[in-house]
């Protein structure tokens, strides 16, 4: 399977359009304090490039593109998890003052 | 059932919940359920992802079994490497492990781009486009955010710049493009070594534009470089026909790009200010001479008269930070608090090294967030205040900020500390802020300043204060 897509052109540009236009939505209205915290977050969604890497290194037929596959699936998984770990233990810390232990 | 179904259906659900998971982020109450949301939509779609084996490429079917081994190694050695190191990192350096995980997400983007145009598997104006776009900005990412990281974790020192800097990156850039374009005009039907002089003249790109860029200004730069991986997820997601990818990568495009400009603003900084100019390098001489002189106060003088001050707020910057202080400073704060006094934190928008990383910070020592005031909503109250106390803060407090024309932070919002009836500045030395500025505020007739490490400085305030309660030892 060549590269094929089922999403082509305007479509693709409503996408796009659409979706940038919810992150702007959902930064636009947060207070600074969270700024961090959502840079880390949305550091962690971008991870989602692991699963398109997996579907180049599945398809991937020398050896040249399984290298190169491996390391993007590796990147990959590194960015997700990374930002995951990162992000939750940012957020974990943010307690009101009523709920705040000792 | 049809594998393809299963898997478009399940990219619904996973871009559902991240852009739910998002959202939740966006308020501190829920917060933390918003991540845990986000990361399951990420492990549906890394476990369907793997139905995709069912369907390949009859080339790749020889290859099939090593290349199922090959993925369940990266992403256990990504996950198991990046879970390890994401979970022992200090507060304190959380931007740069942003940086690093951040670039490592471009660099896997490239990687997409690079097997589609490695492979002469893509095709097609549009699609060559995306692929070549998406291959630029990831690869620009990767190395950029290394440089960045490598900056703000202290191994790299300082900034390197040449005359005809600018000059140089315009023609690396247009070579690109000029390969780029070509790769697109013929279909991606060009030859191997041009393929690898274009990622490796990208990487080098992303390294020219991150090593002339000095340290106050690397959060600005990695959040660009967040708002880029982004970009180049979405570009590579329509490069393979995934909608997950295009939505994700385009909603962080988005958010990465406005927090980025949200960031340069608080600084009083264009981005292209920040990312091809230095900062203080023109102005630090041109400044009048300051009049008065610097009175030092006692630590634990200082903490008495905060004892019995009725309203005290607290300015702190990235030195409580390095001196591990917040734990002390909060055992304080809660000491002036059972004494009656109300103490607020003023919190300017770049204190730390990130808009919010402030917030964390006091977060982590266990702080309240509602007693923790942006400096919008606190800068009339300084008025008031009976003490305002700077803690490791410089330029974020220099007044010349407001009124010095020649002055290379001019016009950047500053917390008005200077307003309040006593200042009491906490700092290691004499020396001067980020920007190189000397601060007239610790000149002031109200200001004392508190020489010493943050945290001993603590101490010393704490034990004052309990030992005027406990009758004197």
């Amino acid at each position: 399977m060549d590269a094929t897509t089922a999403i082509t052109g305007f479509v693709a540009l409503y996408i796009f359009m659409l979706a940038a236009f919810t992150g702007y939505e959902i930064i636009g209205r947060v207070p600074a304090i969270l700024h961090t915290p959502l840079m880390s977050g949305s550091n962690f969604i971008h991870g989602i490039v692991v699963v398109g890497a997996m579907w180049a290194l599945f398809n991937a037929s020398s050896t040249l593109e399984q290298a190169i596959g491996f390391f993007g699936v590796l990147l990959g998984a590194g960015n997700a998890a990374g930002g995951y770990v990162v992000t939750e233990r940012m957020l974990e810390m943010f307690k009101p003052s009523d709920k705040k232990k000792g | 059932m049809n594998p393809q179904l299963i898997i478009d259906a399940a990219f619904i659900v996973a871009t559902l919940l991240f852009i739910y998971g998002l959202k939740r982020m966006s308020s501190p109450v829920t917060a933390r359920s918003g991540i845990v949301v986000a990361g399951l939509g990420m492990v549906v779609a890394v476990i369907v992802a793997f139905l995709y084996i069912a369907d390949v490429n009859p080339k790749a079917e020889p290859h099939l079994t090593t290349n199922i081994v090959l993925a369940v190694v990266a992403l256990a050695l990504g996950l198991g490497w990046a879970w390890w190191s994401g979970k022992k990192v200090e507060m304190t350096a959380m931007p740069q492990m942003v940086a690093l995980y951040n670039g490592m997400g471009g660099g896997a983007a490239a990687a997409i781009a690079a097997i589609e145009l490695f492979g002469h598997k893509a095709h097609g104006l549009e699609i060559l486009i995306m692929a070549v776009l998406g291959g630029i900005i990831g690869a620009v990412s990767l190395s950029g955010s290394l440089i960045a990281w490598a900056k703000l974790d202290g191994k790299i020192d300082g900034t390197w710049r040449f005359p005809g800097l600018q000059a140089v990156n315009g023609l690396i850039l247009l070579t690109i493009l000029a390969i780029g374009g070509w790769t697109v005009f013929n279909d991606g039907q060009v030859p191997m070594p041009l393929i690898a002089g274009f990622f490796v003249l990208s990487l080098v790109y992303g390294v020219m534009m991150a090593m002339p860029i000095g340290g106050a200004d690397m959060p600005v730069v990695i959040s660009l470089f967040n708002a880029f991986t982004g970009l180049a997820v979405g570009f590579e997601g329509y490069v393979i026909g995934n909608a997950a990818l295009m939505v994700a990568g385009m909603v962080v495009g988005s958010a990465g790009t406005l927090l980025t400009l949200l960031m340069a603003k608080a600084m009083n900084r264009s981005v292209s200010n920040v990312l091809f100019s230095n900062f203080g390098a023109a102005g630090a001489e041109g400044q009048g001479e300051i009049k008065g002189s610097m009175k030092p106060i006692d630590a634990g003088d200082a903490g008495i008269n905060m004892r019995y001050a009725s309203k005290v707020i607290i300015a702190p910057g990235y030195g409580l930070a390095v001196a591990q202080a917040q734990h002390k400073l909060y055992e304080f704060v809660k000491l002036l608090q059972d004494a009656g006094v109300e103490v607020k934190f003023a919190i300017h928008p770049v204190a730390g090294r990130m808009p919010g990383h402030m917030n964390v910070l006091l977060a982590e020592a266990g702080v309240p967030y509602d007693i923790i005031y942006d400096m919008d909503d606190i800068n009339n109250e300084f008025k008031e205040a009976d003490v305002a106390i700077v803690i490791g803060a410089n330029d974020t407090v220099n007044p010349a900020a407001r009124t010095n024309k020649s002055s290379p932070i001019y016009g950047m919002p500053i917390l008005n500390v200077d307003q309040a009836k006593q200042v009491y500045v906490v700092k290691r030395g004499q020396g001067k802020g980020y920007s190189g500025v000397e601060n007239e505020l610790f000149f002031a007739d109200n200001t004392n300043m508190v020489y010493g490490d943050a945290q001993k400085v603590m101490v010393a305030m704490i034990q004052a204060v309990k030992s005027l309660e406990g009758g004197g030892h």
